[in-house]
């Protein structure tokens, strides 16, 4: 070994040991929010958290199928019962009665201080008349025999509207005493968990404790299914769907090009020094993402696979090429090898900037990798080949390739005929090309997102599309704020506008509205005579109402509620759902339903306008899923941009090298027909493409450019006697790339198959576009 | 003295058991009889009797009925007021205010609402899962006395007593155990 090469061992030994080092030290995750925007207007960061955190992302619903309705019950029952002891989970709902007395007890003893009725006109003579004359009137209802016990104590009937107050838009149907869907085939229970959404740990241990929950209460009942649905498993499943994934497509794709490069070296030493460079690139790529971004994002290793097919590529074209010229191929090879690889970097570049936190990791550890793989190829491993190091000869491959090329007449005139096609189609496809919303996205598998959307309308869960979102310094003020929105947001339930909606305050008032009420009740000398009045002609005497006289002046002077005097109710857990603390100040959120007589419409103007004429500068209407649609477009565009602005560092890169537009066009244009060939045939597919595609297509260009390079150079070139050779590595290479990616493609992990899927066809067009829009093919000299 | 009273004992069980038989097999003729109708749309008033107050409440409206278990009382009379039973929620829609009520959650009322939902859908397997069932008269002029069988609702509610001739109701008194009561009269069918 030369001098030189002993240094190039050294730095690399030493090199990898560090990055070795670094990469077993490193942190590994697979929350799948790194692949959410980073969210730039507060509006969308609250979204985000709410996506993230919100109490939404910690509800699990849990079905139970099969057996009969009473077996269901008797499971739901011992199920819930079991989770309600696990410190894990807030609340645990399942339509059981338990528990409900506590609230109704709560709410009966501070009705006063709820009620949003309780003003000084309730306290009128003519309002205290309304108001028993109404509850006389519900006396006569099926609900009556619910009140009538409590006529002398709350004649007002204050109880009636607290209870509307904080149950919301509806329940879900019951049988046999517990939640049932709407079929009735499924017992239902909801779970929400302590963990944050985003605590993909603490989620898991939820789940199992749910799973562990139902064997030990079906034993061996038969037939009892389990079915979970929610945020938290979505992450837990997605997980342990990645770690698979990841391990079985590494796996695979070794194996598969470790067979290919065996078949063509047919040398276990070019082999083995073969997978240096690879494995090199891995470890650095990883090492750099560990040191750049902090965690290493569970798919960037799945994504690794791809780059086994690129950085292969380097030891092939070294194995095959230097065959022919000896040393030469330092002088020959190895610029257009830097090229490829500089033009590689200048797509992968252009993902560090993006918004996506996940890509822009998969950008940094592709360069990193790239460039590693490149430089052992470089500085390393020419000097490990042994003395007599040889292998299979490959030319034949080359030159029958290369005679059916020659026979291929008028390519120029079949790529204008093919990009006009593939143009037509997608200019046909339009409106259509483009998934424009986040759930494109979505990591979770079709089947699980109608299953979850099933769940969902058998608990009655609100889809909450609008809800006023309050921003504030404390909570006091978060909900005098909630209040003045919701005085401005009543006359709308009443204008048919809106249904309802959730307030925090319907659960636990402001203090300063707690004093108002308090003051708004007369002393109770005053409240007899008034009452006096106010009840004749009624059906009822005022002696009999002696108990309400005794209530109000009870509430009159009690202690003001807090947020402590929910604890052990379930509404403590309502109210906190709609009230927390947030990253800047606490957060109110008051969801909108729609109203029953356009279940699936709201018009927002009227409601924009009363949210932000009640609060200006503290509160705003938050449209979710028209807010995440519009940050995701905005994410959209930025990719298209970022991959326009690669290519154009691409182009200036082969401008600057090259220093011929001609040559440079004869680079591009192969390249451009395989991505608009790749577009037009998912537009024909009907697959609509999202933010990954664009990516996929910007890795068409950069690992295309290889192809496209050599041919260029082999065009240039003085000495056509390794066209055979250039071909047979070209040919080897391209396999191991689209096999790599082709792999990447069967994924059930949407993000790792939609780059596979781009990639894997985009690779090979762009391989058979160069030869063919070769501007000559030299005849080879065949030897022998 | 002892073997004649014996006799006796068993000559009235056997009455008794082919009493039971008959009433049995009429019961079930009323129930298939009250199971054919899918729908009914009838006038109703209704008296409250409770010791809160000093005079009954009264009320009237119309009753819609849509077999199996959709049962809507739109009181028109003093006050409109709309509640749709179904699935075992009930839905009241007061002024502009709309309540739920989910029964579970409330089983002193279940079976004030059941009596009257299981004997229009002809279910006697409900009736009896809730009630002591009681048939008098004949299918052309019946008499159902229903008394919970459920301890805790028994607390509650005494006995129901319906009224009916062939497959029309004609009263339902409802007693409750603290001696109010509530009698709802049906009038004819609604002309459509």
């Amino acid at each position: 070994m030369t001098r030189s090469g002993v240094i190039g061992t050294l730095v690399w030994a030493v090199l990898v040991a560090i990055a070795a080092w670094v990469v077993a030290r490193a942190h590994y995750t697979t929350d799948l929010s790194a692949f959410l925007p980073r969210s730039p207007t507060q509006t969308q960061r609250l979204l985000v958290d709410q996506l993230r955190d919100g109490l939404a992302s910690r509800l699990i619903i849990v079905a139970i199928e099969g057996a009969d309705s009473a077996t269901r019950a008797r499971v739901s029952a011992a199920v819930a019962q079991q989770l309600r002891s696990d410190r894990q989970f807030a609340a645990i709902s399942n339509g059981e009665t338990a528990g409900a007395e506590r609230d109704r007890e709560f709410l009966f003893k501070n009705r006063y201080l709820l009620s949003e009725t309780v003003t000084p006109q309730r306290f009128t003579v003519a309002g205290l008349q309304d108001a028993i004359q109404d509850t006389i009137d519900l006396l006569a209802s099926p609900a009556g025999m619910l009140v009538k016990d409590l006529l002398p104590h709350d004649p007002t009937g204050e109880i009636v509207q607290v209870v509307g107050q904080v149950s919301g838009g509806g329940a879900p149907r019951t049988a046999d005493g517990v939640w049932v869907s709407g079929d009735g085939k499924r017992a239902l229970i909801v779970a929400q968990t302590r963990a944050l959404g985003s605590d993909t740990d603490g989620q898991q241990r939820a789940v199992e404790a749910i799973r562990g929950a139902f064997a030990q209460a079906t034993g061996p009942t038969p037939g009892v299914t389990l079915l979970m649905s929610g945020p938290g498993v979505f992450a837990v499943n997605s997980r342990a769907n990645i770690i698979k994934e990841v391990t079985r497509l590494s796996i695979l794709s070794t194996v598969i090009i470790v067979a290919l490069l065996l078949g063509v070296y047919r040398s276990l030493t070019a082999l083995v020094l073969g997978l240096v460079p690879v494995a090199s690139g891995a470890v650095a790529g990883i090492a750099a993402v560990a040191l750049g971004v902090g965690v290493v994002h569970g798919i960037t290793l799945g994504f690794g696979v791809t780059l086994i097919g690129e950085a292969v590529d380097y030891s092939i074209y070294l194995f095959i090429q230097s065959q022919q010229r000896g040393d030469g191929w330092l002088r020959s090879v190895w610029p257009t090898i830097r090229l490829g690889m500089l033009t590689s970097v200048c797509g992968f570049a252009s993902l560090l900037p993006s918004g996506f936190a996940g890509l822009a990791q998969l950008g940094l550890y592709s360069i990193a990798g790239l460039v590693a793989a490149a430089l052992v190829t470089r500085f390393v491993l020419p000097h490990w080949l042994p003395r007599n190091f040889a292998i299979r000869d490959v030319s034949p491959v080359g030159v029958v390739v290369s005679r059916l090329l020659q026979r291929v007449r008028g390519a120029p005139v079949m790529a204008v005929v093919l990009s006009m096609i593939a143009g037509a189609v997608l200019y046909l496809h339009r409106d259509s090309l483009w998934n424009r919303e986040l759930s494109g996205l979505s990591p979770v598998s079709l089947a699980d997102q109608d299953l979850d959307a099933q769940l969902r309308v058998d608990i009655h869960a609100p889809d909450v599309r609008y809800m006023a979102v309050v921003t504030a310094l404390n909570q006091e003020s978060a909900l005098e704020i909630a209040e003045k929105i919701g005085a401005k947001l009543d006359p709308l339930i009443d204008a048919n506008v809106i249904g309802g909606f959730d307030s925090p305050a319907h659960y636990l008032p402001s203090a300063a509205t707690q004093r108002e009420r308090q003051n708004s009740i007369p002393p109770t000398s005053e409240l007899r005579d008034r009452l006096q009045k106010a009840v004749e002609g009624m059906p009822v005497r005022a002696e009999r109402l002696e108990p309400f006289l005794t209530d109000v002046e009870a509430a009159r002077t009690q202690p003001l509620l807090s947020r402590k005097d929910l604890d052990n109710t379930s509404l403590a857990s309502g109210f906190d759902a709609l009230l927390m603390h947030g990253r800047t100040g606490w957060i109110a959120l008051l969801p909108l339903r729609a109203s029953p007589q356009h279940p699936s419409y709201i018009d927002d103007r009227p409601i924009r306008k009363a949210v932000e004429e009640a609060a200006p500068g503290h509160a705003i209407l938050l449209d979710v899923k028209g807010e995440a649609d519009t940050l995701y477009s905005t994410y959209l565009s930025e990719a298209v941009r970022l991959s326009l602005a690669g290519f154009a560092a691409i182009v200036i890169l082969l401008l600057v090298t090259l220093r011929s537009p001609m040559r440079v066009i004869r680079v591009v244009t192969p390249l451009a027909l395989a991505v608009l060939v790749v577009a037009g045939g998912f537009a024909l597919a009907g697959r609509q493409l999202t933010i990954l595609h664009v990516i996929g297509m910007l890795l068409i260009v950069a690992v295309g450019s290889n192809y496209a390079l050599f041919f260029d150079r082999r065009a240039e070139d003085a000495h056509p006697g390794s066209v055979p050779l250039t071909l047979a590595s070209l040919i080897v290479a391209n396999v191991a790339t689209v096999i790599s990616f082709g792999i990447l493609a069967f994924s059930t992990v949407p993000v790792l198959s939609a780059l596979g899927s781009t990639v894997a066809p985009g690779a090979l067009l762009a391989l058979i576009f160069s030869a063919l829009l070769a501007r000559h093919v030299p005849v080879p000299m065949v030897s022998g | 003295m002892g073997s004649k009273r014996g006799l006796a004992v068993i000559l009235a069980t056997l009455a008794a058991t082919a009493h039971a038989a008959a009433s049995s097999q009429d019961l079930d003729q009323l129930m298939a009889l009250l199971a054919q109708r899918q729908h009914g749309h009838v006038s109703f008033t209704e008296e409250h009797f409770l010791a809160v107050l000093d005079r009954p409440v009264k009320s009237s409206g119309e009753l819609f009925y849509d077999a199996p278990d959709r049962l809507e009382k739109r009181t028109l009379k003093p006050k409109p007021e709309t509640l749709v039973l179904q699935h075992g929620v009930i839905t009241a829609q007061r002024g502009h205010h709309t309540y739920t009520l989910n029964l579970s959650d409330y089983p002193q009322i279940v079976p004030l609402i059941d009596s009257i939902r299981a004997t229009l859908a002809g279910d006697r397997a409900s009736l009896e899962h809730l009630f002591k069932v009681t048939f008098d008269g004949t299918v052309e002029q019946w008499t159902l006395l229903l008394q919970p069988s459920d301890t805790a609702v028994a607390k509650s509610v005494k006995q129901i007593r319906i009224e009916g001739t062939r497959d029309a109701i004609h009263t339902v008194e409802i007693q409750q155990a603290d001696g109010d009561r509530s009698l709802l009269t049906i009038g004819p069918e609604v002309a459509q």
